[in-house]
């Protein structure tokens, strides 16, 4: 079945087929559709939808459906995702599976509706407190943001994390065609370690407490090899690179920014390429410094730089420490959009 | 040592990290020991301890974990009643329990606790009201009595500065969703039985699936309030129940003290509709609802086409937009739409971008347009000079075009508002503005495929499909190229 819908409705459908059981929220520009399609959709599957009276309240139910077993999701922005930070802190710190759509609009404070990426690092880095990290999804289309979302439960089933889906308005917005999952993924049992209120879990405990220090650290440091194993779920899509001089670099929307800029410079002779991470924690780094190698490199972002520290930062850390030092960004903030027509000159400046 | 009898305990408490600890945390004449003895009873008593989840709280309350005996989910502070609520509604057939203190749902988490109240969740929420904050060291809590003494109220709470003691159980009976809500104490033996039954009435209600149940509980500090154990009781007896009284407020069934809501015969409740079921998400999402489409191919030799539609909002802009991505659907094209959205759509103008084409999309941002379709000034002002060389401007007869296009750019001026008056359909000048692109061959894009879209449109409307299809090939007639 091919439907052609938001990318916002797009969401709902990936997380139905992926069988999320409830669904919670409250209501955000530009996310709102998420919550429209859940509450239309939901009850038709004789599935949960509750409209929260907090982002606070969204993301701590969330840690009630997940501690008692089922799959959840909420969907939100900026202002919202800050909200859920502690939450989030606290998903992980129980290792919850749940998943946070995040459809990023421009701050910081209030700001404006418009597509922005300046959420990167509190949903990369683990916003809230202590050692975490969630499994981040950064899909560039509506069919992609049914498909990840799909992705985002099970690796958040499989590593029980929270799982955040980093999208942005304007994905939000768009509509495109999508086809549909041929049918439900299954569903998880999570009988181990979730207070389902049935015999067999009677002596489980959800919590994200150890009052012992030795004990706390001994979590953290399971976390952390959680962490390190996550990485072989890392994936990234590369775009005519085989032969690039340029690697322009880029999620979400501005991989799509990326992969046209791409396609005029090499019409001018500039022959580009196009790396974008499709897991951004993990990030894929193996598949970074494949490309990259020897070539200049320009990201193309909307927010401030974070996302070309992280290039920097993987670049540096696979031991292309040259390639980090000359990355390049042109980037826009406040619910603008980097244009091909500049993205493609500043690409051709670094050739001067 | 002998315990003489313990029903849904452990009966020893590794949890807390000794592995054969058999006593509490709580500090000696704590109301908190009795109440967690009583929840363990009730629970045991009524057979339900496979079927319990407890939402623990933060605060002193945080390790009733290491005592019941059933499943657990300790939540953050404040956060109980919400995560109860996450709970209740994934396990329907659990029976939930929430745990808080005052600082807890009085203050941080009020508003879930309230909130959760008034959407009626079934679950249970046990409230120990002891006037302050207890673990994180004596503070002021809601609760706090005038003039008491706590670690932020030094010189005892002051009300022309921290206001009055909350009353929960009163606050929560203005709501029409709860079930049961009662406040009883643990200050003496009598106080006890009767908190125990009262507890059993919750254990029963959630049990049956009744709704959402409160249940306050006046409960001693000794260490914070500085006391003995039974001048705390006293305390409590005498001083805290002068500020909240006893009683049960309601008790569905049961009659109620205090409030009762009734509806009242004129009021027009408006019906909720009942919900369309489906068995699975391939049986919903295979229910035609116009959204639709044939699967996208691939055609390299199809170039890209970029659009923009603008005017104001009313005109019918989003809809043209969205005719012509049908159309290109319809054929398989790759189709990106977008409108202008936030409190731009609520203001006077409004945009959409398509983009159509045969092989993957990238940018979806139309910074160049192909062809650009203008209903009103303000937009050809804006966008007709991005427009690409050699692309083409549509343009509502009634504009005036004071600035010339850019170089290379075809201008057409159509009289659509003024046609759509014409045939006396005012509304459809959106449906002239396909005409005219339809004559002008400027889609890329089959006559036949704008046409079925247009009707498409409509699907809402059937009445109105034939009557469109009309106007456009009408119009088509009268546009000149």
């Amino acid at each position: 079945m091919t439907k052609f819908v938001k990318g916002n409705e797009a969401v709902v459908m990936g997380a139905l087929y992926a069988g999320c059981e409830l669904y919670f929220g409250y209501p955000i520009t530009p996310a709102s559709e998420i919550a429209h399609g859940a509450a239309k959709w939901f009850p038709m599957l004789g599935r949960v939808f509750v409209q929260a009276e907090c982002e606070t309240a969204s993301i701590n139910m969330m840690f009630g459906a997940a501690g008692a077993g089922k799959l959840c999701m909420t969907a939100t922005s900026g202002p919202g995702f800050s909200l859920m930070q502690e939450g989030l802190s606290y998903l992980a710190g129980a290792e919850l599976p749940a998943i946070v759509v995040d459809v990023m609009r421009a701050g910081p404070g209030l700001g404006n509706v418009y597509p922005e990426q300046g959420d990167y690092t509190p949903a990369v880095k683990g916003g809230g407190h202590g050692n975490y990290q969630a499994f981040v999804l950064a899909p560039a289309s509506a069919q992609e943001m049914c498909d990840y979302t799909v992705k985002a439960f099970q690796m958040a089933a499989k590593w029980r994390t929270p799982a955040i889906v980093l999208v942005d308005g304007l994905q939000g917005q768009m509509m495109e065609s999508v086809s549909l999952p041929e049918k439900e993924c299954p569903r998880p049992d999570f009988s181990a370690w979730a207070a389902q209120g049935e015999p067999k879990t009677r002596e489980n405990l959800v919590k994200s407490i150890y009052l012992d220090a030795a004990q706390q650290e001994e979590f953290n440091i399971h976390l952390q090899e959680k962490y390190v194993r996550m990485k072989e779920d890392a994936e990234a899509e590369t775009y005519l690179c085989e032969d690039a001089d340029i690697l322009l670099c880029g999620y979400g929307i501005s991989s799509r920014i990326a992969r046209t800029t791409a396609e005029e410079l090499r019409k001018e002779g500039v022959k580009a390429g196009v790396f974008r991470p499709i897991t951004l924690n993990p990030f894929p780094a193996n598949e970074l410094a494949k490309v990259a190698k020897g070539r200049k490199i320009m990201s193309i972002e909307l927010d401030a730089g974070q996302f070309a520290d992280d290039v920097r930062l993987n670049l540096a850390k696979a031991g292309l420490g040259g390639e980090a030092a000359s990355v390049k960004m042109i980037h826009r903030m406040g619910g603008q959009v980097v244009s091909v027509d500049d993205a493609v000159k500043a690409a051709k400046e670094m050739f001067e | 040592m002998k315990v003489i009898e313990q029903k849904g305990m452990y009966t020893e408490f590794p949890r807390c990290g000794k592995p054969h600890a058999r006593t509490t945390h709580y500090c000696p004449g704590c109301g908190h020991g009795i109440v967690n003895k009583l929840i363990a009873e009730c629970c045991a008593e009524l057979g339900l301890q496979d079927r319990t989840i407890f939402v623990d709280p933060v605060g002193c309350g945080v390790f009733t974990y290491y005592y019941w005996d059933a499943a657990h989910i300790s939540a953050a502070h404040g956060r109980a009643s919400a995560a109860a609520t996450g709970a209740c509604r994934a396990r329907p057939d659990a029976v939930t329990i929430a745990y808080q203190g005052d600082g807890d749902l009085g203050a941080i988490g009020f508003n879930n606790a309230f909130q959760a109240a008034s959407r009626g969740e079934k679950f249970g929420c046990i409230f120990i009201n002891n006037s302050l904050y207890g673990m994180t060291g004596g503070q002021m809590a809601p609760t706090t009595l005038e003039g008491e003494k706590t670690t932020t109220t030094p010189f005892g709470r002051d009300p022309s500065l921290t206001g009055h003691p909350l009353h929960v159980c009163e606050v929560f009976n203005e709501l029409q969703a709860p079930v049961y809500i009662a406040r009883v104490s643990v200050a003496d033996t009598k106080r006890i039985m009767e908190c125990k039954r009262a507890i059993r009435r919750v254990f029963e209600l959630q049990a049956s699936g009744a709704g959402y149940a409160l249940l306050e509980i006046l409960a001693p500090c000794p260490t914070n309030f500085g006391m003995g154990a039974i001048d705390a009781a006293s305390f409590c007896m005498n001083e805290m129940e002068r500020e909240f009284p006893l009683g049960v407020f309601r008790d569905v069934g049961k009659g109620v003290m205090g409030a009762e809501k009734t509806v009242h015969p004129d009021s027009k409740v408006l019906a909720v509709k009942e919900v369309p079921r489906y068995p699975t998400c391939e049986a919903l999402f295979a229910t035609p609802d116009g959204t639709e489409a044939p699967p996208v191919e691939d055609d390299p030799g199809v170039p890209e086409m970029r659009f923009k539609f603008a005017g104001y909002g009313g005109q019918g802009i989003l809809s043209l937009g969205i005719c012509v991505a049908e159309a290109a659907r319809l054929e398989k094209r790759h189709t990106l739409w977008f409108p202008s959205y936030g409190p731009e759509q609520r203001g006077g103008s409004a945009s959409c971008s398509v983009v159509v084409s045969g092989t993957k999309i990238g940018s979806p941002t139309v910074e160049h347009p192909d062809v650009l379709v203008c209903m009103n000034q303000p937009s050809y002002e804006r966008f007709a000079k991005d427009v690409k060389n050699g692309g083409l401007i549509i343009v509502d007869s009634s504009v005036p075009v004071c600035v010339d296009p850019p170089e290379g750019v075809e201008l057409k001026r159509v009289p659509a508002i003024k046609m759509a008056e014409d045939f006396g359909v005012p509304k459809a000048a959106n449906t002239m503005m396909l005409a005219a692109l339809r004559k002008f061959k400027a889609t890329g894009l089959k006559d036949e495929s704008l046409e079925t879209a247009l009707c498409a449109s409509f699907k809402k409307k059937p009445q109105l499909i034939e009557k469109n299809r009309t106007l456009l090939r009408e119009a088509e007639e009268r546009i000149s190229l």
